[in-house]
């Protein structure tokens, strides 16, 4: 199943400058992983022991994966996956 | 000039002055850094009491590296002692309300939004922006008015018509986002990415953030240059709630002022608690929540500064309690009937959670407490519509006399 990673512009150094990614997955850490088996500078910046870092949000459709089942939220074909910064608003 | 660099909270890599709000590094957010070590305390006292009415005369603690200011200076807001209030609470502390619906567009919003105006207008943008549960909505657009900037405001499509009103006034793109707070917050924050913007609460939100320790300096002056005791403040991403305390925290450094960190209470509505259910399970991590509360200014689901507020209470040995919407509304009727300022729903949660530290026996006697009072109550008047009572009567005495059972006096 192929969706669509979308990726904010401070972390495009790690993915040669590309916006959007295509990847395989069924849920958000399978997604993520075969992302990370091309871009692996990816890897260590958003996550930490295996886990999405504190102030790393991932939405699929819009919604924080957070109210789903975290990296186990499933996707599905043309999902688009979103990485973004948690520390803005209020 | 004592502004010196961004600096990550999480890892400490240093940034540049820019427009950018989190560390690429960790993801973590990023602060203003100052150098106060040229600051003389007796000459920055004098310096502040012979600088402007507003919070420009903080300017030393204020990150511009040239000289700032704005048309629509807020500040110095009333900090009134409420004698009444303490009585009803049956408390021997001593109360005072931070009145900050005294801004120029009624929130202390207006405080942030100048600070991060000045700023954009200081790193070149034409254009600001903001993410917005209503009051920053109404600030931005009308700070944006006087500065003559373009702006945009997104805010929630449901929110209060007082809120939307008075923010359209101004002459912003209002857009109405079909979803809650969180839902525009991360729009913004993919705009932001992609727009030349000043979205003062994203890109420009470490600078933004600062406006809040305005809060802080003044209640120092107007107690005579003393620290409260006490201070209960309310939450929503929590940035306000932990830049009061940095404000205490850096005259206390310098030496303006003596004494330790007041204790910090938070203040949240049962509808929207990360930061207090976070808080009473014992961990910093605050879980994002679907918010259904009357305090809409309030209803941040995934507060960015959750875990410092957190934090903060810990290590102040105070608290973060939450109040349904009930006590809200008993909360701002409280205020209103023993100081006579009408706050709005945030204020009515702040109220609330006071009386409830009130009731747990947490205020000391003769203490000073400061209970910060965020926004006005004509911006939120629907939430006080079923309690309110009017008694019609025909235009003679004996009609008044009949309803009130008074004697007309001849």
């Amino acid at each position: 199943m192929a969706v669509t990673v979308k990726i904010p512009t401070q972390l495009r150094a790690t993915t040669g400058g590309q916006a959007d990614l295509t990847a395989e997955g069924a849920t958000v850490g399978e997604v993520l992983d075969s992302v990370f088996a091309e871009y692996g500078d990816l890897k260590d910046r958003i996550t930490e022991d295996g886990e999405l870092r504190r102030f790393v949000n991932v939405y699929v459709g819009g919604e924080d994966i957070r109210f789903g089942d975290g990296l186990g939220t499933p996707v599905s074909d043309g999902a688009e996956v979103t990485i973004l910064p948690a520390v803005a608003g209020g | 000039m004592a502004v010196k660099n961004l600096k990550c909270k999480e890892c400490s890599t240093e940034y540049e002055l820019g427009a950018s709000f989190f560390c690429s590094e960790c993801f973590g957010p990023l602060e203003v850094v100052y150098d106060y070590s040229d600051l003389n305390p007796e000459e920055t006292r004098r310096r502040i009491q012979a600088g402007t009415r507003g919070i420009w005369r903080y300017a030393d603690f204020l990150p511009f590296e040239g000289k700032a200011g704005d048309p629509l200076e807020p500040g110095m807001t009333p900090l009134i002692k409420a004698d009444r209030l303490a009585e009803r609470l049956g408390t021997g502390a001593e109360i005072y309300i931070k009145n900050d619906a005294a801004n120029p567009t009624h929130s202390f919003k207006d405080r942030v939004v100048a600070v991060a105006i000045a700023k954009a207008k200081e790193l070149g943008f034409e254009t600001v922006a903001c993410a917005s549960t209503g009051n920053l909505a109404n600030a931005v657009a009308a700070h944006a008015a006087a500065a003559g900037l373009d702006s945009y405001v997104f805010v929630p499509a449901n929110l209060e018509e007082q809120k939307l009103l008075a923010t359209d006034i101004y002459g912003t793109n209002l857009v109405g986002v079909k979803g809650n707070y969180d839902d525009v917050n991360r729009l913004c924050t993919q705009l932001a990415d992609e727009k030349p913007w000043a979205f003062v609460n994203v890109n420009l939100r470490p600078y933004y953030a600062e406006g809040s320790k305005t809060l802080a300096y003044e209640t120092v002056e107007q107690l005579g240059w003393n620290l409260p005791d006490r201070v209960v403040a309310p939450i929503a991403s929590g940035s306000l709630f932990t830049k009061i305390s940095r404000g205490f925290q850096e005259w206390q450094e310098i030496g303006l002022v003596e004494g330790g960190q007041p204790v910090f209470h938070g203040a949240q509505a049962e509808g929207c608690s990360p930061v207090a259910t976070a808080f009473s399970e014992g961990t910093r991590v605050c879980r994002p929540q679907k918010p259904d509360t009357i305090a809409k200014s309030l209803a941040i689901g995934d507060p960015a500064d959750g875990p410092y507020a957190v934090a903060q209470a810990n290590e102040t040995g105070g608290s973060i309690d939450a109040v349904d919407d009930d006590r809200i509304r008993e909360g701002i009727r409280l205020l209103a009937e023993t100081t006579g300022i009408f706050t709005e729903t945030a204020g009515g949660v702040t109220v609330g959670v006071l009386k409830k530290l009130a009731e747990r026996g947490e205020l000391k006697d003769g203490e000073k407490v400061v209970v910060y009072i965020t926004g006005e109550g004509l911006k939120t008047l629907d939430a006080n519509r079923d309690s309110f009572a009017l008694t019609e009567i025909d235009p003679n005495p004996e009609s008044f006399e009949s309803k009130f059972g008074q004697e007309v006096v001849a």
